[in-house]
């Protein structure tokens, strides 16, 4: 250590970004389309789907057949880099509460590997405090980001269609695939429990983009948590950053993980400082703003370690909301299999990658004892085989009779291997993904007592759900027992949870949307930034990811992400011309 | 290399002049019933590299060990009128590898194997592998009907043992090509969704509705 220094960049940019996810890729491809220069640093390595590719690959191609490991939660074949846990970069956790962190450390962070799906907030969704009296308003409403919702569709692409519905709103659409055959089996058990199933909303290009070359359409392989080697879907490594670069505007600092935020005297931001996984040496690089977007709780550990004279409590935090608010979608989940399907004729069912049916929140909360709701994803059908299966066939081949035979459970040989033909495709499954509410006592600080192995003082979560969630949960189950009853569906999975472990409630932070914890507000007492994404106390520091958000709907966020980080960057370039930053 | 695979490559753009050549020859030899070793030609971090030179680099079953695995494997998946049999589609090769990469695995495979070659000293007065055929299958039919062994607490071990072999066996022979030909699997390639085709939706009885054919992406079939 005795000729550690620190090396500043020589380079002066218009805009230090770090985190380069749906916000910051977002950011990069707005300020250098503009002609900002930009500097882009992202903890891990850079990352291509076009050639980093495990897509099209067959099961045997891995020796563990698509199993996941540590390293990939997701499956040998997913696209994201980083995990659950991270050698050497530790969190910790209030005694008695539980919180699971996916960080992706990746050009494009966790958009390489997300669902895709990408809905829009409805108008009561920014003002859900005068409906039901938590949490909070947002400062704007739907009608300030719905022409930036327009543009994201029209410029990243995303298939849908219009129904009309008032939370949540019609879009510029290309055509959904088709429903699959479980999926239209789901609709009718849906419809007759009272569930509106529509076309889902993923952003996969099932029609090329009619002003885009880069892009070509999908090609139905069902892959895309892979990524997409001709960008048929939306990722920021692909989509946003690919092109910034392409402007020459854009330089990405890889494998570069960010320490503080500098700032002056003033207090204002001056750059960042990072260390580089490579080397392992400090760097400073230097900008007229800086824009964070690693992720909520990422960036809110960015802010709160950036402690300066004129910052005592960690930059943008003079309200004292950095890294508090902290909420997470609610997760719950029952999966079976469907007897009508059993013996099934076989035709290539890939589709896109995920369901082409889902379910937004149907009810009114004001009839309930729960105050948010949720929407319902559906899974199942014929698909890859991979790790797992074929496993516990002993608990079904003797309940059905296969191909007109009754059986013994168990067995072996030729009359097995007809089993598993016939038992293959009948899965289902369906997810609710609900809205918490956003509470200051759940929280991500800094842990006085721990660091990673660069010396970054590390997070420490402190999160539970509210009755509120639980009973959100509840209501969840009831509703997919219904569903999969009414389609004559058993259920092997997630049948049997009730108040002893919360209605099968994910843990916190599992469903990796994280957000709230860097919100956005009128009032500089209780919000770090203002409703353009701007920091209060720090006019030339912005904050474009899940962090912003007031309140997370029962919508997966990154579309809102891509469009409040689309609003703020032209906020940004218009102050910069009016020289007010 | 047949049609569709050079047109799967065209439309890629990602395959080299040298990897067409050298697919075209692959494909004039029918496709090996062992799969050939896998491992490293998909996009891996350096960690992931160095965690499979380890795991390739031991050894975890003895001979003997996986020749009674290759029997049993066998038994479970043995060659029929639509495919090969489990150590065709190289099933062993797969156990060993997964109880290396899933270290959970090692104690009741060896237990478990441990455990049948003691029933056969015991009954046969030889390791299950130097078995006859009838005597192998003798104490298969003991451990592989879960209800049959219901109620017989000294065979409980040995069900739970070979409802794992099965379980690991299904998931190798499956997931090879041999064994996706075997269920019909006809994705992992570029297609055209069109739809579920109009006999299984007659089959089911149900049909789409008009705004779904009007709204939804549709293609011309060829």
């Amino acid at each position: 250590m005795g000729d550690l220094n620190i090396k500043k960049q020589p380079k002066q940019y218009d805009v230090v970004i770090v985190g380069s996810g749906a916000g910051g890729g977002m950011a990069a491809y707005i300020l250098s389309k503009a002609g900002l220069s930009i500097c882009l640093v992202e903890a891990g390595p850079l990352y291509d789907p076009a050639k980093n590719i495990t897509q099209l690959k067959g099961a045997w191609e891995s020796p563990r057949r698509g199993a996941s490991t540590k390293l990939r939660p997701f499956g040998d074949f997913d696209a994201s880099y980083g995990g659950w846990e991270l050698e050497g970069e530790p969190y910790t956790t209030e005694k008695g509460t539980d919180w699971d962190w996916f960080r992706s450390r990746m050009l494009g962070g966790r958009t390489n590997h997300w669902g895709r799906i990408s809905l829009r907030f409805g108008p009561k969704d920014f003002k859900r405090k005068s409906i039901d009296g938590l949490g909070d308003n947002w400062p704007i409403g739907y009608e300030d980001i719905k022409p930036f919702y327009d543009r994201v569709d029209k410029m990243i692409g995303v298939f849908g269609t219009n129904e009309g519905l008032e939370n949540d709103p019609d879009g510029f659409f290309l055509p959904p695939p088709k429903p699959r055959l479980h999926e239209l089996l789901i609709k009718n058990g849906a419809t007759r429990a009272g569930v509106r199933v529509i076309p889902s909303r993923l952003s996969i290009l099932t029609k090329a983009l009619p002003d885009n070359k880069d892009r070509k359409a999908c090609f139905f392989c069902s892959q895309c948590n892979r990524g997409c080697m001709v960008y048929g879907d939306f990722s920021a490594s692909s989509v946003l950053i690919k092109p910034a670069i392409a402007t020459g505007k854009t330089d990405v600092i890889a494998n570069a993980m960010a320490r503080e935020v500098l700032t002056n005297k003033e207090g204002l931001a001056t750059g960042v400082s990072y260390i580089s996984k490579d080397d392992l040496q400090e760097y400073q690089v230097q900008g007229k703003v800086v824009i964070v977007a690693a992720g909520a709780c990422e960036s809110a550990r960015l802010l709160l370690n950036s402690k300066s004279p004129r910052h005592p409590n960690g930059l943008a935090n003079d309200s004292d909301v950095v890294g508090r608010y902290l909420h997470d979608s609610t997760g719950a989940s029952v999966s079976g299999y469907i007897p009508n399907l059993f013996g099934r004729k076989r035709y290539n069912e890939d589709g896109v990658g995920g369901m082409h049916v889902y379910s937004p929140w149907w009810l009114d909360n004001k009839k309930l004892d729960f105050p948010r709701g949720y929407h319902i994803e559906y899974g199942g059908g014929m698909h890859m085989p991979g790790y797992g299966f074929g496993s516990g066939i002993e608990k079904m081949n003797g309940k059905y009779a296969v191909n007109g035979k009754k059986k013994e459970a168990g067995g072996y040989g030729a009359s097995l291997k007809e089993d598993y033909r016939y038992f293959w495709g009948a899965n289902v499954g369906m997810a609710g993904r609900g809205e918490g509410i956003a509470f200051r006592e759940n929280t991500c600080l800094i842990d006085p007592n721990t660091v990673d192995k660069y010396g970054i003082p590390v997070l420490k979560f402190n999160v539970k759900w509210s009755d509120y969630e639980i009973k959100q949960a509840k209501h969840m189950k009831e509703t997919f027992k219904e569903i999969m009853y009414n389609m004559g569906a058993v259920i092997t999975s997630g049948g049997d949870d009730d108040e002893k472990n919360n209605w099968g409630l994910e843990t916190p932070g599992r469903i990796i949307h994280e957000a709230g914890t860097v919100r956005m507000g009128d009032d500089p007492n209780h919000s770090a930034l203002n409703k353009w994404s701007q920091a209060h106390d720090c006019k030339n520091l912005f904050v474009v990811d899940g962090g912003q958000f007031v309140s997370q709907a029962d919508k997966n966020i990154t579309w809102t992400i891509l469009a409040l980080s689309m609003r703020a960057s032209e906020y940004l370039i218009d102050q910069m011309k009016k020289n007010n930053i | 290399m047949d049609r569709r695979k050079s047109i799967k490559a065209l439309i890629m753009g990602t395959v080299s002049t040298g990897v067409l050549v050298e697919a075209c020859k692959h494909a004039d030899t029918k496709i090996e019933a062992v799969e050939p070793a896998p491992g490293t030609n998909y996009d891996r971090t350096p960690e992931e590299l160095a965690k499979y030179k380890q795991l390739m680099a031991s050894t975890f079953f003895t001979a003997d060990e996986l020749a009674t695995i290759t029997l049993l494997a066998d038994i479970i998946i043995p060659k029929d009128d639509v495919s090969g049999s489990a150590s065709e589609a190289g099933v062993p090769a797969f156990i060993e590898f997964i109880v290396k990469d899933m270290p959970d695995h090692q104690t009741p495979m060896r237990g478990g194997l441990r455990w049948v070659d003691l029933q056969c000293l015991g009954r046969f007065g030889k390791p299950f592998k130097d078995c006859s055929s009838p005597q192998q299958m003798e104490l298969v039919d003991l451990i592989a009907w879960p209800d049959r062994a219901k109620g017989k607490p000294d065979l409980a071990q040995g069900v739970a043992f070979f409802n794992r072999l099965r379980s690991l066996t299904a998931t190798g022979f499956y997931t090879t090509q041999m064994g996706v030909k075997d269920l019909g699997y006809m994705g992992n390639q570029p297609n055209q969704w069109n739809g579920v085709p109009d006999d299984v939706l007659k089959q089911h009885g149900i049909a789409y509705t008009e705004k779904e054919l009007k709204e939804c992406v549709s293609f011309d079939k060829a």
